[in-house]
């Protein structure tokens, strides 16, 4: 799911983004221990409410969500043959839920605001060695370098379908782990050039006085 | 191809006003390859090019002048500073601006991005928020704010690329080879861009046209300096050792 950030200064766009991810934590820890179909539609409709509120195109989201989606379909009709299919629509109604409230949460939090909570969720771990920022960093490049090696990817693929070959796993991965190696290496110079220096972190066993 | 290094021009030092940058007997290796071959140089003026053949070693040297490289032997000081004692600083005076934009867009947004380099520079929040205001402004990206950086066209990206250097308002900008990957317009936007830049810059570039009005081009091939001069003299004798 490459849900991304979409611009807008809707009301659930301005909630902090501490606030939508503690919804969010305590939102789908809650999901499972109420075992209500009613409140469930109930949360349903709300998320939906939200989407509208927060004016996200729906259809862009039903399209990330599509594999998601038909895993649905499996989940109901085994409980639907070994359990009964209420449950199965209970199950199927937590998993939606709880989806469209994470991609509520991502298209309308930055990127960065999400990295800021983290870091100071992070921050107690430094007296374990953790560097919390470096943590952050991490994660934000991840989000910001995916699509750019699903773009690599393409193009290798494209490369070696110009010359007879068929889609092959391993001839893919080569090509891809030493261009992601490449542009490791020009990024981790760019984020020098850039001043990136964060404070040391000393795990508490390694401290003096 | 052996070429004569008597081609060397020396500069008068008395037309450089300011020592900027002086590299004193400076070698590089990579492994076995002897990459930089005891260069010295002291630069001062406001426009200064950089051309060479592929592996000439031209990247090299101006990585030593931000100190993304430490070099093996001799000094780089920048305003008198040492690369090897305070690097930091050095950076912080220096921007590097690198060839594939993709490599070095760190956030998935484009403000995102700009903060980035702003926040390293420890500065407050109303600070960074007015610099991206009228980058963004200057550059005409105000559309741009709140895009994802992979969605931008390739000129975009570069151009967000200098903007996240030029926002941090560095004494002077590296440029290595900042137009390679552009179609001809961007190629142009770029360009314009960087010689409108007030700083002092040292652009690496394989376009000879674009260093006509340079104040300096130096010649870089096979770890060595073997011509350095007005731009006239040094494209003159890159194209004929070239040809």
């Amino acid at each position: 799911m490459l849900s991304l950030y979409v611009p807008g200064d809707t009301i659930v766009h301005r909630i902090p983004a501490g606030i939508k991810l503690l919804i969010l934590v305590i939102g789908s820890m809650a999901l499972f221990v109420i075992s209500n179909i009613p409140v469930h539609v109930a949360e349903l409709l709300i998320i939906a409410a939200l989407f509208q509120v927060a004016r996200l195109p729906w259809k862009d989201t039903l399209r990330q969500l599509r594999t998601a989606l038909i895993f649905m379909v499996p989940i109901f009709l085994f409980h639907v043959f070994l359990t009964d299919w209420m449950l199965g629509l209970e199950t199927v109604l937590r998993i939606l839920v709880l989806l469209l409230l994470a991609v509520l949460v991502t298209l309308t939090t930055k990127v960065s605001d999400m990295m800021d909570v983290l870091e100071r969720v992070v921050r107690p771990l430094k007296h374990l060695g953790v560097n919390p920022s470096k943590v952050s960093m991490m994660l934000s490049m991840v989000i910001r370098f995916i699509p750019m090696m699903m773009r690599e990817a393409q193009e290798i693929l494209e490369a070696q379908r110009a010359r007879g070959l068929d889609r092959n796993a391993i001839a893919l991965l080569m090509p891809l782990l030493i261009k992601t190696l490449k542009m490791a290496d020009d990024l981790s110079e760019s984020i020098e050039a850039r001043g990136y220096d964060p404070e040391p972190v000393v795990p508490v066993w390694k401290r003096r006085g | 191809m052996s070429l004569p290094l008597a081609y060397a021009w020396s500069r008068p030092a008395a037309r450089i006003q300011r020592i900027m940058f002086e590299i004193s007997n400076v070698s590089q290796r990579f492994g076995e390859r002897h990459v930089l071959k005891d260069i010295s140089l002291r630069i001062g003026e406001r426009r200064v090019g950089v051309i060479g053949a592929n592996g000439s070693g031209k990247s090299t040297f101006v990585r030593l002048l931000n100190g993304l490289l430490i070099p093996d032997e001799g000094t780089v000081t920048v305003d008198g500073i040492d690369t090897r004692t305070d690097v930091k600083a050095v950076r912080r005076k220096v921007g590097f601006v690198f060839q594939n934009p993709d490599n070095q867009i760190v956030f998935p947004v484009v403000e995102e991005d700009l903060e980035f380099g702003l926040k390293n520079l420890k500065l407050s929040k109303q600070e960074i928020a007015s610099r991206i205001d009228s980058i963004l402004g200057k550059y005409k990206l105000e559309h741009l704010r709140q895009c994802a950086a992979h969605l931008l066209s390739g000129g975009e990206k570069q151009m967000l690329a200098i903007s996240a250097v030029l926002v941090m308002e560095p004494s002077y900008v590296v440029f290595d080879e900042p137009m390679t990957l552009l179609d001809l317009r961007n190629k142009k936007l770029v360009l314009d861009t960087i010689h409108a830049i007030e700083q002092p810059i040292i652009l690496v570039t394989h376009d000879l046209e674009h260093l006509e009005e340079f104040e300096r081009v130096i010649v870089f091939e096979d770890g060595q300096v073997v011509a350095d001069g007005a731009p006239d003299d040094a494209i003159r004798y890159y194209t004929q050792a070239m040809a």
